[in-house]
């Protein structure tokens, strides 16, 4: 198994390039075993992994190599089977429901490849509906402004074009400023000019708002405007790269 | 699917069995009465009158048509009961000396037929028996032609005459108060001196002839010719007997009853079969669009999902079926007690199972196939294809100005309603039926209540009726007035009567009363007194309508005893009244007209309670009096027969009432929820809370409920309206009265099954899978 070849303990910890910053999320061991009934799929196999402040990681891999169960696991919709992942030093694995529903409201925000947009409310309502139930959220037209999305304000999702429902859900996932933005696969339904700029809304938010941002993808040219690209394969973490040579969103095309 | 199922299921289910219920009993009670009254010969005409000689009977059997005949006598009795304190009265029939019955032949329930010659011998009705737990072998006193009498009990019998036992006079059998008793002719004949005589005939007409109503009539004047001489008060048909009428009219209302309920419930099945069936195909787009993918042709995929229905709708009807058919059973052998047959030929028919199918796979086969239609019309690709977002605006009340006030999640309800208005209203329609037709099982009560209410608090406010032997002078007011514990009397004459006006008559009475009495009072609509104008009479309203009379016109009156005059009497006005069928008029203008000077059938009187007993006593010991009519009996027997025949029969229907609306509700949400799985996943995921994500759904689920709900009271009224129509009879008219608790009781179980189904959602919806919620596209 290969693990994070900087492996640090306690909370504190050094990025690699050597600065100490917080490890936000920190897995140790986790597996994630599936019973399909008279067969058992091993999502994950034993994954050590950091997450840190302000870093945006890539998770590579192809279909079914275990990424997304990772990210559903730090982001609390999942429960591994074995192991253990901690939050800010926060034990997540043996959360209740409850602990978990109000970690998602105050901490996490979710990007999906289908958006999963609220059909009946327009953007500025989609954003409303998850800044009404945080602490200290931004205002939603500000969110909006965030992700260039400040003229469509009052449109329903029906109106708008895929690149411009997904940048709502940018929106809405960091109105509440989390601290860790979880993206699935964010430009899996868009062709390449749209997803470049749902990326330059993710990176420009990562990099202004210093929320700490995973996203998953199986498009390698994706992982160039990564801090870090963790590749997995078969539920198993098989290299983590530090990228030197960050490459803006815009310069991305596949 | 498997709540969506059984749901369906069970609408059907309680929509085929209200159908069978009602069918069967109707067809097994009609089948009985047929059977019963063709095996033990049951006559064509009737007639009573004073005493004619044996030798007549040559002459009546030679009026053209007449089949048999056969004479008897009839003695009014006085039967005492030990232990039983208040008056019983009867009626003593004879039996033909050597051969058996030529009509209105016996069943012998327990024992035999009293010997011919046997002064003391007698067969009691089955009822009278029961209701006094006499046996055979028993001996009860009776007092006959004013001769204390005891009598020994050789037979229990059963009469087509007496299916449904009434006293005269009476709405409502009474069967410890009225007994019937057989005699042998000769006994009787000599105990009565009514030797070589006869009182009474009755006829039976050639089967040719016997559904012809001119034939009837021309038998009927010919035997009234005959008669007259001899006192005939007037022969009637089977239509005028009174168990026959009564069991007529019974049956009348039970078949409107038997096709109105299932005809509402079994459409309301159906609708909801519809709209249930359409939307669960509705859901499955995506399986429908991978089998195209795979190949399969339109015919096939439509296949499936009928083979799929036609599971549910056959689990759903065989259900219907054997629960209609138990609880037909267990209604037909309720209404036994009423009805006096022998016996009960339970009847399901093939034809009534087939009609219950048809409909249930018409409603299930249209929904899927318009459902699957519309599925299959989508190119696989389209459908497998992430849909794109519905289009949604502001609603009305947001544009209204009120945007600010509502909430996000009320919002996404508002739009969700609005965005699909023929959904929407197609769940409120469906919600508002189960609660309307909730309202149609138990309104009866209700209605009922306010019948007992009119007819024994406000318009027959006397404890007790006393009936003379016949019409006397109106001294004895004075003797029952001086009788101990009696506050008050009132006199009261009643005239048998056929009343006629144009082509339309009806055999009542017409009863005198005093205008100014304070016990028996002649109500109008408004429930206000109805003053009584000298030589005019007043018709209960279902008369008039029967005989297409109003105040103004002028009736026939054809009186039916005594010299038997035909008068002319002016309609004064109409009452309203829920029971019987009655003219009246003031007393003393009804004596001016009879030319009778003042004389009385009876008197209504107000009793004081600790003396009741007592002037039951002295009552039996008046020859004069044939009997008595307690008002508490009366109630309690209407309640008795309403309660065990109509009610039980609504309460039935409530209860799958009670199931249909449970089924649409909770289908209702049950559809809401797979269709809105993945919205509601997506909420939960940036940290909504069950309790928030519930709010949505079920608030949706609360908000059209609310909608439906009133709604459901309106047509409900009408549906309510059509029963109360359907079901006027003679007998009773049930008054459209709904009270508050009906609407509550409706809307309280329409909302119960909303509180269940929300339970049921907000179990499911906390166990709703996240994960595999966001994988699966819309």
């Amino acid at each position: 198994m290969v693990a994070d070849k900087t492996k640090l303990s306690g909370d504190e910890t050094s990025r690699p390039n050597g600065s100490p910053v917080e490890a936000v999320f920190s897995a140790r061991g986790l597996t994630k075993v599936y019973d399909m009934g008279e067969v058992q799929v091993n999502a994950l196999r034993g994954v050590d992994l950091d997450l840190y402040s302000a870093e945006l990681v890539v998770l590579l891999g192809a279909s079914g190599s275990g990424k997304s169960t990772l990210l559903n696991i730090l982001g609390g919709l999942d429960t591994a089977t074995a192991g253990k992942v901690t939050y800010r030093g926060r034990d997540l694995s043996n959360a209740t429901e409850r602990e978990l529903t109000e970690f998602r409201r105050f901490h996490i925000g979710f990007v999906f490849q289908f958006y999963n947009l609220i059909p009946s409310l327009t953007a500025r309502e989609n954003v409303t509906v998850v800044t009404e139930i945080s602490n200290d959220a931004m205002k939603p037209e500000e969110a909006l402004e965030i992700v260039n999305m400040g003229n469509r304000l009052d449109h329903f999702p029906s109106q708008l074009s895929g690149g411009e429902q997904q940048r709502v859900a940018i929106a809405r996932a960091i109105a509440k400023k989390p601290a860790v933005l979880l993206c699935d696969e964010p430009t899996g339904s868009l062709d390449s000019v749209t997803g470049t700029i749902v990326l330059e809304a993710i990176e420009m938010v990562n990099r202004t708002l210093g929320t700490t941002t995973a996203l998953i993808t199986h498009n390698a040219t994706i992982a160039s405007m990564a801090d870090r690209i963790v590749r997995l394969n078969d539920g198993q973490i098989i290299d983590i790269k530090e990228n030197k040579e960050k490459v803006s969103p815009e310069k991305l095309r596949w | 699917m498997r709540g969506a199922a059984t749901a369906i299921a069970l609408i059907i289910a309680c929509g085929v069995a209200t159908f069978i219920m009602s069918t069967s009993t109707l067809d097994s009670l009609t089948e009985t009465r047929n059977a019963f009254y063709g095996e033990f010969r049951f006559a064509d005409v009737f007639a009573r009158l004073k005493r004619a000689p044996e030798t007549l009977q040559k002459r009546i059997i030679e009026i053209p048509g007449v089949s048999s005949v056969e004479t008897r006598v009839i003695a009014a009795i006085k039967i005492d009961i030990e232990g039983f304190e208040e008056p019983i009265t009867g009626e003593l029939i004879s039996m033909p000396d050597e051969s058996p019955s030529l009509l209105n032949a016996l069943y012998f329930k327990a024992g035999r037929a009293p010997s011919p010659n046997s002064s003391n011998e007698v067969a009691v009705v089955d009822t009278f028996a029961t209701a006094h737990s006499l046996h055979v072998g028993d001996s009860i006193k009776t007092v006959i032609n004013g001769r204390y009498r005891e009598l020994a009990i050789v037979g229990i019998a059963l009469s087509p005459e007496f299916v449904f036992q009434i006293s005269p006079g009476a709405i409502f059998p009474d069967f410890e108060r009225y007994g019937i008793l057989w005699m042998g002719k000769s006994a009787l004949s000599a105990a009565y001196d009514m030797e070589g005589a006869f009182n009474n005939v009755t006829l039976s007409l050639n089967t040719d002839i016997k559904d012809s109503n001119s034939a009837l009539a021309d038998v009927i004047d010919r035997l009234d010719h005959l008669l007259a001489p001899y006192g005939g008060i007037g022969a009637h048909g089977r239509k005028d007997q009174v168990s026959h009428h009564v069991l007529s009219e019974e049956f009348k209302m039970l078949e409107n009853m038997s096709v109105l309920f299932p005809a509402i419930f079994l459409s309301v099945a159906a609708f909801l079969l519809n709209i249930v069936v359409k939307r669960l195909i509705t859901t499955q787009r995506n399986q429908i669009a991978i089998l195209k993918a795979f190949g399969y042709g339109n015919t096939e995929v439509g296949l499936h999902y009928v083979k799929l229905v036609s599971i549910i709708t056959i689990v759903g009807a065989v259900g219907g079926i054997l629960l209609g058919g138990w609880l037909g059973d267990g209604l037909s052998n309720l209404y036994m007690n009423f009805y006096r047959f022998p016996y009960l030929k339970y009847q399901l028919g093939t034809d009534t199972v087939l009609t219950a199918i048809l409909i249930c796979f018409g409603a299930a086969l249209t929904g899927t196939l318009s459902a699957v239609r519309k599925a299959v019309l989508m190119a696989p690709a389209d459908a497998m294809r992430p849909e794109p977002p519905r289009n949604y605006r502001e609603t009305i009340l947001e544009r209204a100005g009120l945007k600010r006030r509502i909430s996000e999640p009320t919002r996404m309800i508002l739009r969700h309603i609005e965005r699909q208005p023929v959904k929407s209203l197609l769940t409120i329609i469906g919600i508002s039926l189960a609660c309307a037709i909730m309202m149609v099982g138990s309104y009866q009560k209700d209605a009922i209540d306010y019948m007992v209410d009119v007819q024994f608090n406000r318009s027959q406010k006397e404890d007790l009726s006393v009936v003379f032997t016949e019409p006397t002078s109106r001294s004895a007011l004075f003797e029952l007035n001086n009788l101990e514990g009696v506050r008050y009397a009132e006199p009261y004459r009643s005239v048998p009567a056929r009343l006629k006006f144009g082509h339309r008559s009806y055999r009542t009475s017409i009863e005198g009363v005093d205008p100014v009495g304070n016990l028996h009072r002649i109500l109008d609509t408004d429930l206000k007194r109805i003053k009584l104008t000298s030589d005019s009479v007043v018709l209960t309203d279902h008369l008039g309508k029967i005989l297409g009379i109003g105040p103004g016109d002028t009736l026939e009156v054809e009186v039916l005893e005594g010299r038997r005059p035909t008068l002319h009497i002016k309609v004064g006005g109409l009452t309203k009244q829920y029971m019987g069928l009655w003219a009246y008029m003031d007393i003393d203008s009804l004596n001016r007209l009879m030319r009778e000077g003042s004389s009385i059938s009876g008197a209504h009187i107000a009793a004081q309670k600790s003396s009741t007993n007592s002037i039951y006593k002295r009552l039996k010991e008046m020859p004069r009096v044939a009997g008595v009519i307690v008002r508490l009996n009366s109630i309690r027997n209407f309640y008795d027969t309403m309660a065990e025949t109509m009610l039980m029969f609504t309460s039935i229907n409530t209860l799958l009432a009670a199931t249909i609306a449970f089924g649409v509700v909770y289908n209702s949400a049950r559809i809401a929820l797979s269709e809105r799985s993945r919205e509601l996943a997506s909420l939960r995921v940036m940290g909504f809370t069950r309790a928030e994500i519930s709010y949505i759904l079920i608030g949706e689920l609360a908000a059209l409920t609310l909608i439906a709900i009133p709604f459901g009271f309106l047509i409900g009224r009408i549906l309510c309206g059509v029963v109360s129509k359907s079901i006027e009879s003679d007998l009773y008219r049930v008054p459209l009265i709904i009270d508050i608790s009906t609407y509550s009781f409706a809307s309280t179980v329409v909302l119960l099954s909303a509180v269940v189904s929300a339970i049921i959602i907000r179990i499911k919806l906390d166990r709703l899978d996240l994960v595999s919620a966001l994988k699966t596209r819309e």
